[in-house]
């Protein structure tokens, strides 16, 4: 039972159907998906609104159990939370009664880690994002890009080594959008996570990830899949603002916005 | 009407206005305009307050009305006085005043621990529900005679003060607490939260501001039961003053006792209120109006 890959996990999606159950209707979120995540590989998912990211997201965090298929972490199957993942929601959930600093800290205090060291790397991350001077202020008195980045460190602070990220940037600003977006692939490719990214931004998807994944309408499914490589600038990756120059970047989005039918949608 | 004065503030910048603590005059002249409406406002009241103490001290002594029907102030005052020396203004009020604190926290816990009840198991929500709202519904004063046959004198004033604040509690938390956002919950899950760490991580702490709009309902509600409570049973505490008082046709000691529970309800309001201002200020919302 050793597990001898690397110490990021590997995710895998076998044939995974949800339903959602209300008293009103039965709603087929996802049908038959199947997706593999390498360690270390950055992986986004676009696709039309309600087509089933943020369920295939909750999913993967063991949230929610599939109706059918299995879904497993690094090799083994998973059936709750584990503190191996990280989760970011759509919305930024800051405790309001707790300070930036306090709610960085509930995954260490839930998970129950040592709460000094968490403390200070709670303190870090959040000097690094900029919060050193709003570490003991409460989410009401932070701008929306504040508090995206609150919620990253939160994230983080716990170690995760395989991060969920449900459209982090969606409450930005274009610019502040553009700018957090490239200090966090920074981040997350200096520490060698695994990530899965929702974003309804193809450009976003285009320019951070390695591997795109394109669902279709509801119920989701995986309609296409876009390895991403920018030859044009050379050996090393582009951050996301130079990718977004390299002559690679229109082509990809092109075939994207294409296969999205987002005309369709409106 | 604070409107008027937006143009006058946007006028041409001076030199004085780089400065920081400097104010335009269009700015000043809002604020000394917010200020005489707030002399204004609280110099209605106190108006009113002395207009009416006046014409209830002069009604009376000018045979307008009749004294033996409304007493008036210097009387009372002086009821105050004497029953301030001989001691039995503190023994009433005393009585009274620990039977609301008892009521009333007695309801708020009681009432707190049956909304966690329900909300623990929304199965026993669904079952309970339909007799909340009747028990809610049912006038608690129809049990005061009931109370007092199995309680006895002291117990049944407790009993009616928690029974008037318990159902609005736990209807009025068990709300708040469905309203939790369920984003806040799952992010606790994702931790490994028990039931019990939702509990007291997200829902407890997330329901602060309802558990203070309880607060200020059932401050009024305990007040009520215990006075009914004490009209039927006591042998002390303002209740009883007003019901013998009334019996012996006595108007001073009536006035006197009504206006030692406006003052005891006005100092427990204005308690919750400061609780509420301090504590509601790191949920991003200033105290909910009054
Ligand atoms: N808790 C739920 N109960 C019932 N139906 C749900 C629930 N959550 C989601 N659904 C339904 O499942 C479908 C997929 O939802 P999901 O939130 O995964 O979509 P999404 O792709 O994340 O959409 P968006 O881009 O708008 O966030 C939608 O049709 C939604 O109405
Ligand atoms: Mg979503």
């Amino acid at each position: 039972m050793l597990d001898t890959s690397s110490l990021v996990p590997a995710v895998s999606v076998e044939n995974v159907t949800l339903n959602y159950y209300t008293p009103e209707r039965e709603t087929l979120a996802l049908a038959n998906v199947s997706l593999g995540v390498q360690p270390g590989e950055f992986v986004a998912i676009v696709g039309s609104s309600g087509c089933g990211k943020s369920t295939l997201l909750s999913l993967i965090s063991g949230l929610i159990r599939p109706s059918q298929g299995a879904v497993s972490i690094g090799g083994a199957r998973i059936s709750a939370p584990s503190p191996r993942v990280g989760y970011m929601f759509q919305k930024d959930t800051l405790l309001e009664w707790r300070t930036v600093l306090e709610n960085a800290l509930i995954g260490a205090e839930l998970l129950g880690l040592d709460m000094k060291k968490a403390r200070m790397r709670a303190e870090d991350l959040l000097v690094r994002y900029g919060l050193g001077e709003f570490l003991h202020a409460f989410p009401g008195q932070l701008s929306g890009g504040m508090r995206q980045r609150a919620a990253l460190a939160r994230t983080l602070c716990p170690e995760p080594d395989l991060l969920l990220l449900d459209e982090p940037f969606s409450a930005l600003d274009y610019q502040t959008r553009l700018a957090l977006s490239d200090e966090i692939a920074a981040i997350l490719q200096n520490e060698g996570k695994t990530v899965i990214l929702v974003t309804h931004d193809i450009g976003e998807a285009i320019s951070m990830a390695n591997r795109v994944i394109v669902m279709s309408r509801r119920p989701g499914r995986i309609k296409e899949e876009h390895a991403i490589a920018f030859p044009s600038f050379g050996e090393d990756r582009p951050t996301p603002l130079e990718a977004r120059k390299c002559v690679e970047f229109a082509g990809y989005f092109q075939t994207i916005w294409d296969q999205l039918d987002i005309h369709q949608a409106q | 009407m604070s409107m008027n004065f937006a143009a006058a503030g946007s006028a041409a910048p001076t030199s004085a206005d780089t400065a920081a603590p400097a104010r335009s005059p269009g700015y000043r002249a809002y604020l000394a305009s917010l200020r005489r409406d707030t002399w204004i406002v609280q110099g209605w009241q106190l108006g009113l307050v002395a207009l009416f103490f006046a014409l209830w001290e002069i009604g009376p002594r000018m045979g307008w009305i009749n004294p033996m029907l409304t007493s008036y102030p210097s009387a009372i005052a002086g009821t105050l006085m004497k029953m301030t020396s001989d001691g039995s203004l503190v023994l009433h009020t005393w009585v009274t005043l620990k039977e609301i604190l008892v009521g009333f926290a007695g309801g708020m816990a009681l009432g707190t621990l049956l909304a966690v009840a329900l909300w623990w198991s929304p199965m026993v929500y669904r079952i309970a529900d339909p007799f909340i709202v009747v028990l809610n519904a049912l006038p608690k004063i129809a049990l005061v005679p009931i109370f007092y046959i199995w309680l006895g004198d002291m117990a049944s004033i407790y009993a009616m003060a928690i029974a008037v604040s318990l159902f609005v509690t736990v209807l009025m938390l068990f709300t708040g607490f469905q309203a939790i956002d369920p984003d806040k919950v799952r992010l606790v899950r994702l931790f490994g939260a028990s039931q019990v760490q939702v509990l007291t991580k997200i829902v407890l702490p997330g329901s602060v501001p309802t558990m203070i709009s309880t607060l200020k309902v059932n401050v009024g509600l305990a007040l009520v039961g215990v006075i009914v409570g004490e009209f039927q049973a006591a042998k002390a505490g303002l209740g009883y003053l007003i019901t013998y008082g009334s019996q012996i046709f006595q108007m001073n000691l009536v006035m006197t006792s009504i206006f030692v529970l406006a003052v005891i309800s006005t100092l427990l309001f204005a308690l919750i209120q400061s609780v509420e201002a301090t504590v509601l200020r790191r949920y991003g919302s200033g105290p909910s109006g009054t």
